[in-house]
């Protein structure tokens, strides 16, 4: 069937640049750039281009640009380029659309229309580069209250496990299948060396990284894959996942062509099969139900460890974030709306739950409410861009983000939402093992850590720009936040007062 | 309190009784005793206490008599069980290796993704059991069910073998169960007594047996009918079915790329 679809991309290359080297044509794995020995020449085939630009850093003499091919359509603000697109893909393979990364949609993105506070004149700021300024969080169930030895001030008090964050990101959970090796081990050693943690996804722990496990937070998921007792023992905190913000309700399919002998060993299924993750856990319909499993993973633990839950940002979060506290969970985990993924239905990603600053606030204030808040710690994911979202997040009442697209971006990643396909030109989202090693882990360790540092330093300017020097006085703290262009009900949800008042 | 009274040569069995003992409490015993070096332990009066047998991780084997809690082994990996009275839910959870049987029947979710061992139940299960089954390697989860099973049989089951016995049916009676083996895409199911074909998923076939499946048959079979003291050849005479996926990727032509 002949395809209607145009390109979407346009490859444009400078003959007088180009010396034929072929680097553009090793460098793409969607197969644009081809060499004709006859004439001497590289061409392209366009209609392949992703517009992820690997050819265009790679080449040498700069010959090689990508630019959109922007159709001139007659305009139509309903009928747009991508609506018209995906009808014509879907009448032409009658599948579900598939897609990669987060909801690259316009709804709103509240952390834009939040400001941060600062001090004048009435409280001094405080300049971080010259005094002891504060990131250091502890994840857990904290107790209602402490008591101390008679006397001394030894704690009596048994504390629930709590995990120490130099850093209040973490690296959200990116499974290797989903992710190559190369990634993880960048992520495990720039968490390890950051003080902070990186999360395995549902698809096991690699032989090779077990070493990395202080720093490591495992997941259950509803496929159970690679889990057993070593791999829960490994784990600094273990992880139920319930949902995903890139799709809320919607199980995992890993498809069989990337299940490599390497990625069968570790998610422990037969090479070349499907691993699908059923959409609910069968052990979990109830909020019982999930206090069940909570506790049984705490058994299998021996209470050494805390007990993550992840959702997906959705209406009812906050009656459900306080049955999940009450379920036993020691560490709540948020994805919003514009969480990203390996791959996911492109109508459930860009049209299915909540965004994370309103699911934040909501829970942030109805486990106040039921007072229940220090019973668990608050995580928040799904679209996190850099320090700015971060010091907001915790102001909205999160103890600490996960971070995954920044993570990935720092790795190589332009976005270009292919990592469905498995062929990721920056051999990131691939297991092909070619791709793959195009991921250095020792160079990906220092990007990701300079990341981090990076964070932490400008995190430390906001908070000594406030006059506060440790981020606990900035959590959940609301009137460090001001709204602009919100409404009274937004503003109301968020629980910050508009600009000015 | 519990009463733990040791016996045998050199302490080498141990008896607790579990009468008011809470969940947390007899697991931690249990994990103290199997670390002291225990192998054989027995539960009296056991009502309701969950996850016997988790993280003990040592091939240690315990009889409960009673009643025990739900997720009864659950992520087990080494022990064996056996219980003298009903099993409830999510007996032998994403377990790994070990055995479980039970003298009497198990709540729903029986078996739900394990990966290994050995789980034998005398009668029927009830919802979702065998569900998401998988093997690896030289890791096969077994699960036997005498009487029957209520619906969702195996569904997603990406390996292992499950036998249904139907013991407890009439002859010529149907099996409860609908929706078996829905999206399963590994293992096999043997089935003995009647289904019509509206109680199967979609994505299994229906085949006679053949000699590797009789050889299964006859070993787990076998094993189940020493467990609970019947004839493994009366079982055998009657005719079994068995249930395979059609495809090892039975959703993998649902999208556009």
């Amino acid at each position: 069937m002949k395809t209607y679809l145009p390109p979407k991309f346009l490859v444009e290359r400078d003959p007088a640049r180009c010396i034929q080297c072929q680097v553009c044509v090793n460098q793409c794995s969607f197969d644009v750039h081809y060499y004709d020995a006859e004439d001497d020449e590289v061409r392209s085939h366009e209609a392949n281009c992703v517009g992820c630009h690997r050819c265009v850093l790679f080449c040498p003499t700069n010959a090689v640009n990508i630019r959109g091919n922007l159709l001139d359509y007659r305009e139509n603000y309903n009928w747009r380029p991508e609506v018209i697109e995906d009808i014509i893909k879907q009448a032409e393979t009658g599948g579900v659309l598939l897609t990669g990364m987060g909801n690259d949609k316009g709804q709103r993105i509240y952390w834009d229309y939040l400001v941060l506070n600062a001090s004048q004149v009435t409280n001094p700021s405080i300049d971080p580069l010259r005094e002891p300024m504060e990131l250091v969080t502890y994840l857990g169930r904290k107790p209602d209250m402490v008591e101390l030895g008679k006397g001394s001030l030894s704690l009596k008090t048994k504390l629930a496990p709590q995990v120490r964050l130099d850093v209040p990101v973490m690296f959200s959970a990116m499974s290797y299948g989903a992710v190559s090796i190369n990634v993880q081990e960048s992520l495990a050693r720039a968490a390890t060396e950051s003080g902070t943690l990186w999360n395995t996804g549902e698809g096991g722990l690699h032989p090779k990284l077990y070493k990395y496990g202080k720093n490591t937070i495992v997941q259950v998921a509803s496929g159970r894959f690679g889990v057993h007792p070593e791999y829960l023992d490994a784990a600094r905190v273990v992880e139920i996942k319930i949902g995903q913000g890139a799709k809320p309700g919607i199980g995992g399919h890993l498809p069989g062509e990337k299940v490599s002998a390497d990625v069968s060993r570790t998610r422990m299924i037969p090479q070349g099969t499907d691993a699908l993750s059923p959409a609910p856990q069968h052990d979990i319909y109830s909020i019982e139900d999930l206090a069940q499993l909570v506790y049984a993973l705490k058994e299998a633990t021996n209470y050494t460890k805390p007990i993550s839950v992840k959702i997906a940002a959705v209406h009812n979060s906050a009656a459900i974030a306080s049955g999940m506290v009450r379920a036993g969970a020691d560490i709540i985990v948020l994805d919003g709306l514009r969480g990203s993924t390996g791959a996911a239905p492109k109508i459930i990603r860009d049209n299915v739950g909540i965004p994370i600053e309103m699911a934040l606030a909501s829970v942030d204030t109805r486990l106040r409410q039921e007072s229940i808040r220090n019973e668990a710690s608050i995580v928040v994911a799904g679209g996190i861009r850099n320090s700015g979202d971060v010091a907001k997040a915790i102001a909205l009442g999160a103890d600490a983000v996960y971070i995954g697209t920044a993570a990935l971006m720092a790795l190589g990643c332009t976005c270009c939402q292919q990592c469905h396909t498995g062929k990721c030109a920056w051999g990131i989202c691939t297991s092909d093992l070619a791709l793959t090693k195009r991921v250095n882990p020792d160079i990906g360790a220092i990007r990701l850590a300079n990341l981090l540092r990076g964070w932490s330093i400008e995190l430390k300017d906001i908070l000594g720009g406030m006059g506060i020097n440790a981020v606990e006085s900035l959590r959940g703290n609301r009137l460090a936040l001001r709204g602009i262009g919100l409404t009274d009900t937004e503003l109301e949800i968020l629980g910050v007062k508009m600009a000015g008042g | 309190m519990a009463q733990v009274i040791s016996r045998g040569k050199s302490n080498s069995v141990v008896e607790i009784d579990a009468q008011g003992i809470l969940t947390r409490e007899l697991n931690m015993r249990l994990r103290e005793i199997v670390a002291n070096g225990t192998r054989k332990i027995e539960l009296r009066n056991v009502y309701g206490q969950r996850y016997i047998g988790t993280d003990l991780d040592k091939p240690v084997e315990i009889e409960i008599f009673g009643t025990p809690g739900n997720d009864l082994g659950a992520f087990m990996d080494g022990p064996s069980i056996i219980v003298h009275g009903n099993a409830q839910d999510g007996c032998g959870n994403t377990m790994n290796s070990g055995e479980i049987i039970v003298h009497g029947h198990a709540g729903d979710i029986t078996g739900l993704a394990a990966r290994g061992g050995k789980i034998f139940v005398r009668e029927g299960v009830g919802y979702r059991a065998g569900i998401h089954m998988k093997e690896y390697g030289d890791k096969k989860p077994v699960l036997v069910v005498g009487g029957t099973a209520q619906d969702f049989l195996g569904e997603y089951m990406a390996g292992g073998i499950l036998i249904l016995l139907g013991l407890s049916l009439k002859r010529g009676e149907n099996h409860r169960a609908n929706y078996i083996g829905t999206g399963m895409h590994g293992g096999v199911i043997y089935l003995r007594g009647n289904v019509s074909d509206f109680q199967l998923g979609k994505e299994i076939g229906v085949a006679e047996l053949d000699e590797k499946d009789n050889l299964n048959l006859k070993q787990f079979v076998g094993e189940f009918a020493s467990h609970f003291d019947c004839d493994a050849k009366e079982i055998l005479k009657d005719k079994f079915i068995k249930l395979f996926p059609l495809y090892l990727r039975p959703y993998g032509r649902l999208y556009a790329y």
